[in-house]
């Protein structure tokens, strides 16, 4: 994952992280979807397992994990989805979940799993770095990169450990609130990107939350992001695409795309 | 036995339970509100403040209750009621609201969220919120708001705004994702109050402080009238907020049992029930480590019992702690065995209680006959019933 990063950076572009919650709105489409967006040119991707209660997420991200509950899909199920796209694709994979069904498989268990079905990467929206000790260890003993979330509510002195404790990346969270897709991208983005630009030794930072648009992506970009984060913008085409799953596909690559273009931070 | 009793730690924990599992742009928040708890606990213009308020605006301390008659008939031990449905606003909730309602006011905060389940915490928090100068926006889940229209109504008289959540369960475990959701956004200028003893720290042990105004009053009344501690203390648990407060003060009073009573629903094995110490096991859900109910992929069930306020898939860190070592029992009271010892404490005492402690009564009534005439059980009768009037009728319909 940190290769694609560096990569990109050569080429004077930010990395795009795709969002898609597996198993929405069947595990199958899954896969499907996620190639359409690696061919608009998702650098990682980011995948989501439903939970019961996501209470980070707006009402897009939560309909979409319900329809993927609704189908029966379990961090199991998701594992073995990503394992299938890493082996078809390569394409770096990132898995978002929420505590307690990680809990509840056990750390050691998890990470084993996610390790060996080629994850490189965990988020957990729910744990914050103070609580996440013995999470740590286990992603450590398994070779998987923890990547801790910052918001700009986040005091300079948490920064450095959450900073520290980021492997991969760290997930930058771009507002106060829930996921969701915004018109505006907050001020108070541009501010933390500074604040973490400004420390000496850091993992490279990637942004999300209402970050929509092509518009957005490049500010970002520009402001000296080395990653954005994409998620309800992407899961809602999912969702007005329901009944469609062809037309999904090509407007997932068409949105992709231009969200790519977006991401050139040099000329 | 628990000698010295000095929980949560400093991280936070009951043991293992606890602890503060939330999205990052809440653990400054907590932080604050911990430090502002902290400082001022010790601060004697804030604790009399208070104080005035539980008396003179609440009505406390309120009484305990010797239940002559339903111990003449039960024939065993004599039962007293510790009587929280009649504190203001008709039940214990207000005793938390308050203290959190001045903590809020000490942090300069503008705005009140809450959840609320049977509407009581809603209606609570509604009320101090007139009374303080706040705003405040009410979380509850669609069906609550069905079944219990009135509180609903009470809440927008008081100047809420009631917003209803429509996702999951539409219940409590719904209401509280909703008003976590809101101070997410909103956590510079809002406080969220939290109405139970859940959710990450330092809710658990302020709620709990705010309640131990209970256990501490019943130690006293019952020091006054009986000249000794009881037998056994009895409190019904959905978060656990009311048998947190009856409980606390009498955690190191060894010889005290103290029973929690969880909302069996249809029946344990139905799955249509909401105990989660009885029928769960360890998880993390709103920001505690505890028990929750979950299926065995981590998913939350959904629960179900007749009594909004016990309709909840987890339950209160330190009730989980108490439990594992020991120090308090917890058992489960089916929906028809509440309903009908609420229709016998009517009958018998001329009280309606809330379905939620007519569940811990339940237990009582089926303990005290064979207890011996000497012994003492507490009962807390957390909340009055007239908020269940509707429920009650459709569930007896021609029984009475």
């Amino acid at each position: 994952m940190i290769d694609a990063f560096r990569r990109n950076l050569d080429s004077g572009h930010a990395s795009l992280i795709g969002y898609l919650t597996a198993g929405d709105p069947r595990p199958e489409y899954t896969v499907r979807y996620s190639e359409a967006l690696i061919r608009g040119g998702v650098d990682v991707l980011e995948l989501g397992a439903p939970f019961s209660d996501p209470v980070a997420d707006g009402i897009t991200i939560q309909a979409s994990t319900q329809r993927a509950l609704e189908a029966g899909v379990t961090l199991r199920e998701v594992l073995k989805i990503a394992s299938e796209i890493r082996n078809k694709y390569g394409t770096p994979i990132v898995l978002l979940s929420y505590l307690n069904p990680i809990y509840r498989m056990g750390f050691n268990m998890f990470f084993k799993e996610a390790s060996s079905r080629g994850v490189d990467g965990v988020v957990v929206p729910d744990l914050p770095v103070e609580e996440a000790a013995e999470f740590r260890v286990a992603a450590q003993e398994a070779s998987v990169a923890t990547v801790f979330l910052a918001s700009p509510t986040t005091s300079d002195r948490r920064l450095d450990t959450i900073l520290k404790a980021s492997s991969g990346f760290v997930y930058l969270v771009s507002l106060l609130g829930v996921t969701g897709v915004r018109s505006e991208l907050s001020a108070e983005a541009l501010r933390l990107i500074d604040r973490v630009r400004a420390r000496r030794e850091r993992p490279y930072i990637a942004v999300g939350f209402g970050v929509s648009s092509p518009e957005h992506v490049s500010m970002l970009a520009k402001k000296g992001a080395e990653g954005v984060i994409v998620g309800s913008a992407i899961v809602k085409i999912v969702q007005e695409n329901l009944s469609d799953p062809e037309r999904c596909e090509a407007r997932l690559e068409e949105f992709t795309r231009k969200l790519k273009e977006a991401t050139r931070f040099k000329d | 036995m628990v000698r010295s009793y000095n929980l949560p730690d400093e991280s936070g924990r009951f043991g293992v339970f606890g602890g503060r599992y939330v999205p990052e742009t809440l653990v400054e928040a907590l932080a604050e509100l911990e430090e502002a708890y902290n400082r001022l606990k010790a601060d004697q213009i804030f604790q009399g403040e208070l104080n005035s308020l539980l008396k003179d605006y609440a009505g406390r301390p309120t009484p305990l209750y010797f239940a002559e008659r339903l111990t003449e008939k039960l024939g065993g031990a004599k039962i007293y009621l510790k009587r929280e449905d009649l504190a203001f606003t008709g039940a214990h909730k207000i005793n938390n609201t308050l203290g959190q309602g001045l903590l809020a006011k000490r942090m300069g905060k503008k705005r009140l969220v809450a959840e609320t389940g049977a509407g009581q915490h809603g209606v609570a928090t509604a009320t101090v919120a007139a009374r303080m100068g706040f705003e405040c926006t009410v979380y509850m889940g669609s069906e609550d708001m069905e079944r219990q229209s009135m509180n609903v109504y009470r809440m927008r008289l008081l100047g809420a705004e009631v917003r209803r959540v429509d996702s999951g369960s539409k219940t409590l475990k719904d209401a509280i994702n909703e008003a976590l959701r809101d101070w997410v956004a909103n956590v510079r200028t809002t406080h969220y109050l939290l109405g139970s003893a859940v959710g990450p720290h330092p809710y658990p042990m302020i709620v709990r402080d705010f309640q131990s105004v209970i256990g501490r009053e019943i130690k006293e009344q019952i020091l006054e009238r009986e000249g000794r501690l009881p037998e056994l203390i009895v409190a019904c648990v959905g978060g656990g907020s009311n048998a947190i407060g009856t409980f606390y003060p009498f955690i190191e009073d060894g010889d005290v049992r103290l029973v929690g009573v969880e909302a069996g629903g249809e029946g344990l094995e139905t799955r249509r029930h909401a105990a989660s110490l009885v029928g769960g096991s360890p998880g993390v859900l709103h920001g505690m480590h505890s028990y929750v109910l979950q299926d065995e992929n981590g998913q939350i069930r959904q629960t179900h019992s007749i009594s909004a306020g016990l309709d909840y898939p987890g339950v209160g860190p330190e009730h989980a702690y108490l439990k594992e070592m020991g120090r308090a029992e917890y058992v489960a009271v089916n929906d028809h065995e509440a309903l009908r010892a609420f229709l016998e404490l009517a009958r018998v005492e001329g009280i309606l209680p809330a379905l939620e402690p007519a569940h811990a009564l339940a237990y009582a009534m089926r303990v005290a006959p064979i207890m011996n005439r000497d012994e003492i059980v507490v009962v807390t009768l957390s909340g009055r019933g007239d908020k269940d009037l509707d429920i009650v009728r459709r569930s007896l319909g021609d029984l009475v």
